[in-house]
C-alpha cells in the first residue's frame, strides 16, 4: 500500500516531460485552438518551459515553427521570459541564435523574435548581420537592411555621388515590402530620374471587367446574388437598380492600383458592383490576396468564397485584408464584389478596391500573361 | 444601485487605504477614488518613465503596481505589457506579444486603445486588434485569446477602444464594429467563453459601467445591462445612447450619456428616466459624478456642473481643451489632462470652479489619468508619468 501511494506521489509530483524533453509543453502550447480551447493545459505548460535553461531557447523557438498565431504567442511570451533572466546573466546563446535566425526555414515570427534578441545582447553583431536579411522570408526581418540603404543613399547623395545613391536606393527598393519605405525609396529614385513601376513592384491587378449597378438598398445587396456570382459573360446584360447593368472593360491608371467604379458608372449610392480578371500562375502555388477597401465586399477565387467584409467607410489601406489562397496553375479567376452605401457625406463618395497577388512576404507575384 | 453607493460611500468614510485602480476611471469605472489618502492640493511630477510604444489605454494600478500597454512596430503589431512600480517608476516586467487581429486604426488613436483592467489578481490586457492576454501580477501567462482569430470580421478599420471589466469571475468585453459585432463574458481563470451575445452591428468606443454587480454595455441602440457571470438581461434602456463618451454610475441612478445627459434609475427590469438635460453634451470625454454634482466636459472643452438631483446646470470653466481623456477625481479635486499635454486640477467648490494649478507634460496626452496612493499616474506615447 506504502508503495502505491509513493507511486502515486512520484507520478503526481512528475513534470509533464522528462528533464530535458522539452516536446510535451511545447505540443501542449502549439494545440490551443480558437475559442480559448486547451488555455489550462498551455497555462501549465508555459509554466514548466518558462523554467528552462537559456540553452533550450532554439528548441523552445523551433515550436513557433507552422504553430497557429495564438501558440506563436503562448511561445513568444515563454521565449522572452527565459531570454529576459538570460541576458541579466549574460547567458544568451548567441551563437545557437544566430544559426536560429540564419535557417530561413524557421517560421519568420520566431526569427524576428530571436534577431531582436541577438540585437540586445550585442547590437554590433545585429548590425553586422543586417545586411543579409534583404532578401529575407520576413518583411520584418526586411526593414532593417532597407533602413540601412536609405541611410547610405542619403548619405551619398549629400557627397553629391547621385550614382551611389541611385545604387543604394534602387538596391533597397528591390528588398523594401513595406509600403512606408517603398514610397519613400520610389520618390528618392523618382527625384533622381529614375523609373519605378510601383504597379508591378506590389503585384496590383490593373485591368478588369466591371460591371454596376445593382441595388443596395438598405445594404441588402451584399447578400443578394446578383447573376455575376452565378456567371461570368461579358456581354450579358442585366437588370441594374436604374437601368439596366453591363460590362464595361476598365484598366487603372492609379500606381496604387485602385479599381474605381466611380469612373465608368458615376457617383452612384446604395449601388453593387461586380470586377471581374483572370491570372494566369506559372505553377500551383500557396499565394495571399490582399486587399484595401472601405466599402462593403467579398473576393471569390475560381468560384469559392475567400472573405466577406460588411464594413463601410471607416478607411482603407494596402494590405488591409489579406487572404491566404492557392493559385492553380494556369487561369485563375478572381469576382470582387464592392458594395456602395446610402451614406451622403463628403468623406462617403469612394467606390473603389485595388488588389494584389502576392506571397506571404509580400513579394508580387506576377501573372504569366 | 444602493449596493455601489453604499459601497463608495463607505469606502470614503472608512478611509479605505487600498491603493488600487483596478479598471478605466477606476472603481465602479466612476473616475473618483475611494481611498482616503488624496493627491496634495499642489501636485509635482514624482517620477517619469518611458515607454516604448503608443498606447491611449490608461494606467490601472493593483497595490504597488502600475500597468501599462502599449503597441509598437511599423504596423503596431507588437503589443506590449508593462508592469512597473509605483514607488519609482522602474520597470518590474514587460511582456511583447504580437497582434493576430487587424492593427489598423484612425492616426489618432492606437492599437494599445482599450485600458486593462484587474481583479487583484490578474490583469486583462486588451487591444484594438481583439487580442486579450491575462497575466498574474508577476507576468506569468495565464491565458490568450485572439478574438478576432476567433471571430473574423471583428474588427473596426479606425480602430477599438471598448475597456473590459471583470466582475464576479468574469471578464466582460465588447468588440462592437459595423460588422461582426458582439459581447462576451469570459472565466477569468481559463478565457473560454461563459456567454457571448450579438450586439448591434454599429461601431462603437464606449465602455462599459458596473452596475449592481450587473455590466451595463452602452451603444447607439441605448444602455443594456446584463449579469456579469451569464449575459442575462437585467434591463434594457433603448432610447439610444453615445458611442464615444461612457456613462456613469453614482449614488441611486445611472447618468447615461443620452440625448445629453439621461438620469436613469433602473429596478427591477425596467428602467425610469429621472431627468434630462440635452445641454450637457459631452465631446469625447465621459462625465464624472463628485458629491452632488455631475460634472461634463464638452466638445469645445468647457467643464459644466450641474445638479444630480434635476440636471441644472450651475456653472461652466473654460478649461484649456481640447481632451480625449476624461477627467478623474480624488477628495475635493478634478483632474484632467488635456490633448497637448497640460495637465488641470480644478477645485470644483470654488463658486464658479476655478483652475488652480497647470502642469506641462510636454507631450501629447489622449488618455485618462488614473488615481492611486494619493498620486496620478498619466500616460502619452512616450511617457509615464506620476505626480503627487
Amino acid at each position: 500500500m506504502k508503495f502505491l501511494f509513493s507511486s502515486l506521489f512520484v507520478i503526481a509530483v512528475l513534470p509533464l516531460h522528462a528533464a530535458g524533453d522539452l516536446s510535451k509543453p511545447i505540443e501542449a502550447l502549439r494545440a490551443v485552438q480558437k475559442e480559448g480551447l486547451g488555455n489550462e493545459a498551455a497555462a501549465k505548460a508555459w509554466q514548466e518551459i518558462v523554467k528552462e535553461d537559456a540553452a533550450n531557447l532554439p528548441e523552445v523557438l523551433k515550436g513557433m515553427n507552422g504553430a497557429n498565431p495564438l501558440a506563436e504567442n503562448w511561445l513568444r511570451a515563454a521565449v522572452g521570459v527565459i531570454a529576459d533572466e538570460a541576458l541579466r546573466g549574460k547567458k544568451l546563446p548567441v551563437e545557437a541564435l544566430v544559426a536560429f535566425l540564419k535557417d530561413t526555414k524557421n517560421s519568420p515570427g520566431a526569427r524576428v523574435v530571436v534577431f531582436d534578441l541577438i540585437h540586445r545582447a550585442d547590437a554590433k553583431l545585429a548590425e553586422d548581420l543586417t545586411p543579409t536579411l534583404l532578401e529575407d522570408p520576413s518583411s520584418d526581418l526586411r526593414r532593417h537592411p532597407v533602413a540601412k540603404l536609405i541611410e547610405a543613399g542619403n548619405a551619398a547623395l549629400e557627397k553629391m555621388d547621385k550614382d551611389a545613391a541611385v545604387v543604394a536606393f534602387g538596391k533597397g527598393l528591390g528588398g523594401a515590402r513595406d509600403e512606408d519605405q517603398i514610397k519613400e525609396l520610389a520618390k528618392k529614385l523618382r527625384e533622381l530620374g529614375q523609373k519605378v513601376d510601383l504597379p508591378k513592384h506590389f503585384g496590383f491587378l490593373m485591368s478588369w471587367n466591371l460591371i454596376a449597378a445593382f441595388s443596395n438598398a438598405d445594404r441588402s445587396g451584399f447578400d443578394t446574388v446578383y447573376p455575376p456570382e452565378k456567371e461570368l459573360k461579358f456581354d450579358a446584360s442585366y437588370e441594374g437598380k436604374v437601368k439596366p447593368a453591363k460590362w464595361a472593360e476598365f484598366t487603372s491608371t492609379d500606381e496604387y492600383g485602385k479599381i474605381d467604379f466611380n469612373k465608368p458608372f458615376g457617383m452612384e449610392k446604395s449601388v453593387v458592383g461586380y470586377a471581374a480578371t483572370d491570372f494566369f500562375s506559372t505553377e500551383d502555388r500557396a499565394a495571399e490576396i490582399r486587399i484595401g477597401c472601405k466599402n462593403g465586399w467579398k473576393v471569390w477565387l475560381n468560384g469559392e468564397l475567400l472573405f466577406a467584409r460588411d464594413e463601410y467607410h471607416r478607411g482603407a489601406k494596402l494590405d488591409q485584408y489579406k487572404l491566404p489562397c492557392q493559385l492553380k496553375k494556369g487561369k485563375n479567376t478572381l469576382l470582387v464584389k464592392c458594395c456602395q452605401n446610402e451614406q451622403t457625406e463628403q468623406w462617403t463618395t469612394e467606390w473603389e478596391f485595388q488588389l494584389r497577388v502576392c506571397d506571404a512576404t509580400g513579394t508580387a507575384i506576377l501573372a504569366a500573361k | 444601485m444602493k449596493t455601489i453607493s453604499m459601497c463608495v460611500l463607505m469606502c470614503l468614510a472608512a478611509g479605505v487605504v487600498k491603493a488600487d485602480w483596478l479598471q478605466f476611471r477606476g472603481p465602479y469605472a466612476a473616475a473618483v477614488s475611494t481611498e482616503a489618502k488624496v493627491p496634495a492640493a499642489e501636485v509635482k511630477i514624482a517620477w517619469t518613465t518611458d515607454l516604448p510604444g503608443r498606447g491611449l489605454s490608461a494606467p490601472i494600478v493593483v497595490g504597488d503596481k502600475v500597468f501599462v500597454t502599449c503597441s509598437s512596430g511599423p504596423g503596431q503589431e507588437t503589443l506590449h505589457v508593462f508592469c512597473f512600480n509605483a514607488a519609482d517608476g522602474s520597470k518590474r516586467w514587460e511582456r511583447a506579444m504580437r497582434s493576430t487581429g487587424r492593427t489598423m486604426t484612425h492616426p489618432k488613436t492606437s492599437v494599445a486603445a482599450p485600458t486593462p483592467c484587474s481583479d487583484g489578481e490578474r490583469v486583462f490586457a486588451l487591444y484594438s486588434s481583439n487580442d486579450l492576454f491575462a497575466f498574474d501580477l508577476e507576468g506569468n501567462l495565464l491565458w490568450l485569446r485572439g478574438l478576432t482569430f476567433d471571430y473574423a470580421n471583428a474588427s473596426n478599420s479606425l480602430g477599438m477602444s471598448q475597456s473590459p471589466v471583470v466582475v464576479d469571475g468574469t471578464l466582460v468585453v465588447q468588440s462592437e464594429n459595423d460588422s461582426e459585432s458582439f459581447a462576451a463574458g469570459l472565466d477569468v481563470a481559463t478565457g473560454r467563453n461563459k456567454w457571448k451575445m450579438d450586439r448591434p452591428k454599429a461601431a462603437n468606443w464606449s465602455s462599459p459601467t458596473v452596475w449592481k454587480g450587473a455590466v451595463a454595455l452602452q451603444s447607439s441602440k441605448g444602455i443594456l445591462a446584463v449579469e456579469a457571470v451569464t449575459g442575462k438581461t437585467v434591463w434594457d434602456y433603448t432610447d439610444g445612447a453615445s458611442t464615444i463618451p461612457s456613462s456613469v454610475v453614482m449614488g441611486e441612478a445611472l447618468y447615461a450619456v443620452s440625448h445629453g445627459i439621461t438620469a436613469l434609475a433602473p429596478e427591477k427590469g425596467s428602467v425610469t428616466q429621472i431627468w434630462r438635460n440635452e445641454k450637457l453634451n459631452p465631446g469625447t470625454a465621459s462625465p464624472l459624478v463628485l458629491g452632488e454634482y455631475i460634472y461634463v466636459v464638452n466638445g469645445a472643452g468647457v467643464v459644466i456642473k450641474a445638479s444630480l438631483k434635476n440636471g441644472d446646470e450651475l456653472w461652466k470653466l473654460r478649461l484649456k481643451g481640447p481632451f480625449s481623456g476624461s477627467p478623474v477625481a480624488a477628495g475635493k479635486h478634478i483632474y484632467a489632462v488635456n490633448e497637448r499635454g497640460i495637465f488641470q486640477v480644478i477645485d470644483p467648490e470654488a463658486p464658479e470652479g476655478k483652475v488652480t494649478q497647470e502642469i506641462e507634460l510636454k507631450e501629447t496626452v489622449l488618455t485618462t489619468p488614473a488615481i492611486s496612493g494619493g498620486a496620478i499616474y498619466v500616460r502619452s506615447d512616450a511617457k509615464l508619468w506620476k505626480l503627487q
